[in-house]
């Protein structure tokens, strides 16, 4: 609790503070690499022959996913705090592979939990990790995935608070996480709002993004809230809505309190966290952020789910008609996309919040298929 | 009404004694197991007894406890079964009984319903380490006027303000975490923790257990010498389902300790 508390004060503090505010700006642009672009997908447009898709291309960030937004923020402030050593859990190895590099970057040490499930399907950002000199730390208990990897970065934080920040990699947890990464990721929003109305003159009819505890989504959302804009998150929707063959909480979930934070959840009649499935690591988790839960539930946003296999259609489709491997975890977002644009007419559009490249997929896609590599 | 806790507090203060409060997993591997383990308890001096209520993501807990949460969800202990056993045991001793559990559990059940089932049951208290008392107004307003505690955990880390919170929401005793850590982390007892435990009384007379990473007997021996209680829980759960002669053997060296 007070650990939380000095996060909230110091937090609140940097939003206020110029040098801060500039240091951030400089390095998102000349060290993340933004503003990203914002690109019409005129090929995947024609093929799907309704609306018109446009793809925020946070893959094009550095290390490549959006994650990088956040962890860079996160690092600064720890730094700001005077503290020494940043610890982080990841599912798909993006949220790690973008806490080491912020720990590079400011030259705190660092630790990544990684459920040993996850370790096996991402084990490329498992080298990256390294290589960026963090320790990476295989969890083997529970589930083996991003859940109990954000117990054991919680368990190491209680211990080493003092000396410790614990960068969160989505908007989930306690109090300030869920607000502070939004507002860290809401950059996406933010620029891709400019970008559409340079482009189109316009707003787009919708917004789309995967939902695994939900930053990429909030952080292109938040800038629309006020909007008529609508908007839709993916869950993945895995093997089926069947307890543990999936991870759409708001699909097959009920309200529940995990780790910090109080939101839809999927668990027994026990209380009991329930195991869940995705062919993505990074939507492979049992709870979401509580904001989301907030606009599913005043109806501001609708929440969706796509299968492993509509995933999996998607993340080929878009290699194969515009050249960009996207992450798993985007390809639910685009596989929502491949849904909805031929019920759209030609002159609406839709953004698709291209959360991460896929590279990172490549060898477990290829071994989903029975490619030998 | 003064629960069975506070009444055990004060008799023992009286006596000039310290509290043993041991801590066991329920269910773990089954339930009739725990109640063995209670019998063994008892038999060899516990005061109260801190029961874990299994949770699949037990946050404040090391290895020891967490696989032993694991054994007992995969004997099926549920909040519910944990309930009915104390229900049964209340047939045969009357020790005061606390349940350590994950606020999901009790949230899922209800906050009302559970403080009814709970006492009904002949359950004294409850500590629930990822429910600050900011955040436990109902469980506090429920179980206020009744014989049931609700026990707040404050760590070497906790400023006075915290104090001030944890100490008005207390009922029972204190928890007092010895490190900044998990169960079953290896003690290293806070410089602090003396100047802490003064601070802490001079807001509240209500009696201090200490717990976490306590195992010798040496190590209980020294907390008993600066609080009221002395909590034990990884350090036995280990030994629980070994041989019960060298349990009771065990339990006997840390009952001596804690005079
Ligand atoms: C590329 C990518 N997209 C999305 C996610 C899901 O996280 P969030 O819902 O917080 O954006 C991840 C998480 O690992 C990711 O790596």
């Amino acid at each position: 609790m007070p650990a939380l508390q000095q996060l909230e004060q110091a937090y609140a503090a940097s939003k206020k503070d110029k040098a801060f505010l500039a240091e951030l700006e400089m390095l998102q642009k000349t060290y993340i690499g933004r503003p990203t672009p914002l690109y019409f997908a005129q090929r995947l447009t024609a093929e799907l022959g309704g609306a018109k898709v446009y793809l925020k291309r946070e893959d094009l960030a550095h290390t490549g996913a959006h994650k990088i937004n956040n962890a860079i923020g996160q690092a600064l402030l720890a730094k700001k705090m005077g503290k020494k050593r940043l610890i982080a859990e990841t599912g798909a190895g993006q949220h790690g592979v973008a806490t080491a590099t912020g720990a590079a970057l400011t030259g705190l040490e660092c630790e990544i939990y990684m459920g040993s499930d996850d370790v096996a399907r991402q084990s490329l950002n498992v080298f990256r990790m390294k290589l960026l000199g963090a320790i990476v730390h295989e969890v083997t208990i529970g589930s083996k995935t991003l859940k109990d990897a954000i117990n054991e970065g919680l368990r190491d934080w209680t211990t080493n608070v003092r000396t410790t920040h614990y960068v969160m990699g989505t908007v989930f947890g306690p109090h300030p996480f869920p607000v502070m990464v939004r507002d860290f990721q809401a950059v996406i929003g933010k620029e891709a709002r400019k970008q559409i109305q340079a482009a189109e003159g316009k707003l787009p009819e919708y917004l789309i993004a995967c939902v695994g505890g939900g930053s990429n989504a909030m952080g292109l959302f938040h800038a629309f809230i006020h909007d008529g804009v609508k908007m839709v998150g993916v869950e993945a929707g895995g093997r089926g809505i069947a307890p543990g063959d999936h991870a759409a909480r708001f699909a097959g979930g009920s309200i529940g309190v995990l780790q910090g934070t109080k939101s839809y959840l999927l668990q027994d009649d026990d209380g009991n966290v329930l195991g869940t499935h995705s062919v993505s690591a990074g939507l492979d988790y049992a709870a979401v952020g509580p904001e989301h839960a907030f606009l599913r539930d005043s109806g501001r946003v609708q929440y969706a789910y796509a299968t492993d296999d509509e995933a999996l259609a998607a993340f080929e489709q878009l290699s194969r008609t515009e050249g960009i491997i996207p992450a798993l975890e985007s390809s639910h977002a685009l596989a929502e996309a491949v849904k909805l644009a031929p019920k759209l007419s030609k002159d609406e559009i839709i953004v698709v919040n291209l959360s991460g490249r896929g590279d990172k997929d490549v060898q477990h896609v290829a071994r989903i298929r029975g490619v030998e590599l | 009404m003064k629960s069975r806790i506070a009444r055990k507090f004060q008799a023992l203060r009286k006596e000039g004694k310290k509290a043993f409060i041991p801590y066991i997993m329920a269910g773990d591997p089954d339930i009739k197991r725990t109640g063995e383990l209670v019998k063994v308890l008892e038999d060899c001096g516990a005061d109260i007894i801190e029961l874990g209520v299994p949770f699949s993501d037990p946050l404040a807990d090391g290895p020891t406890i967490q696989a032993a949460a694991q054994r007992a969800l995969g004997g099926g202990t549920t909040l519910h079964t944990v309930l009915e056993f104390v229900s049964t045991l209340r047939n045969s001793t009357q020790i005061p009984i606390i349940l350590m559990t994950y606020y999901n559990p009790v949230f899922k059940y209800g906050d009302e319903k559970f403080i009814e089932d709970a006492l009904s049951a002949g359950v004294d208290g409850i500590i629930v380490p990822d429910l600050p008392p900011d955040e436990a107004e109902g469980l506090i307003r429920l179980s206020r006027k009744k014989p049931f505690d609700t026990i707040f955990l404050l760590a070497p880390t906790s400023t006075e303000e915290r104090m001030q919170k944890v100490c008005h929401a207390s009922r029972g005793f204190i928890y007092y975490v010895s490190i900044t850590g998990i169960t079953g982390t290896a003690l290293s007892l806070d410089p602090f923790i003396g100047s802490h435990m003064a601070q802490i009384r001079k807001i509240s007379d209500t009696p201090i257990a200490v717990g976490f990473g306590i195992s010798t007997p040496e190590e209980a021996a020294t907390v008993a010498g600066i609080a009221d209680g002395v909590i034990v829980g990884s350090a036995i759960v280990k030994r629980t389902n070994g041989p019960d002669e060298e349990l009771r053997q065990y339990l006997l060296s840390l009952r001596a300790a804690i005079a």
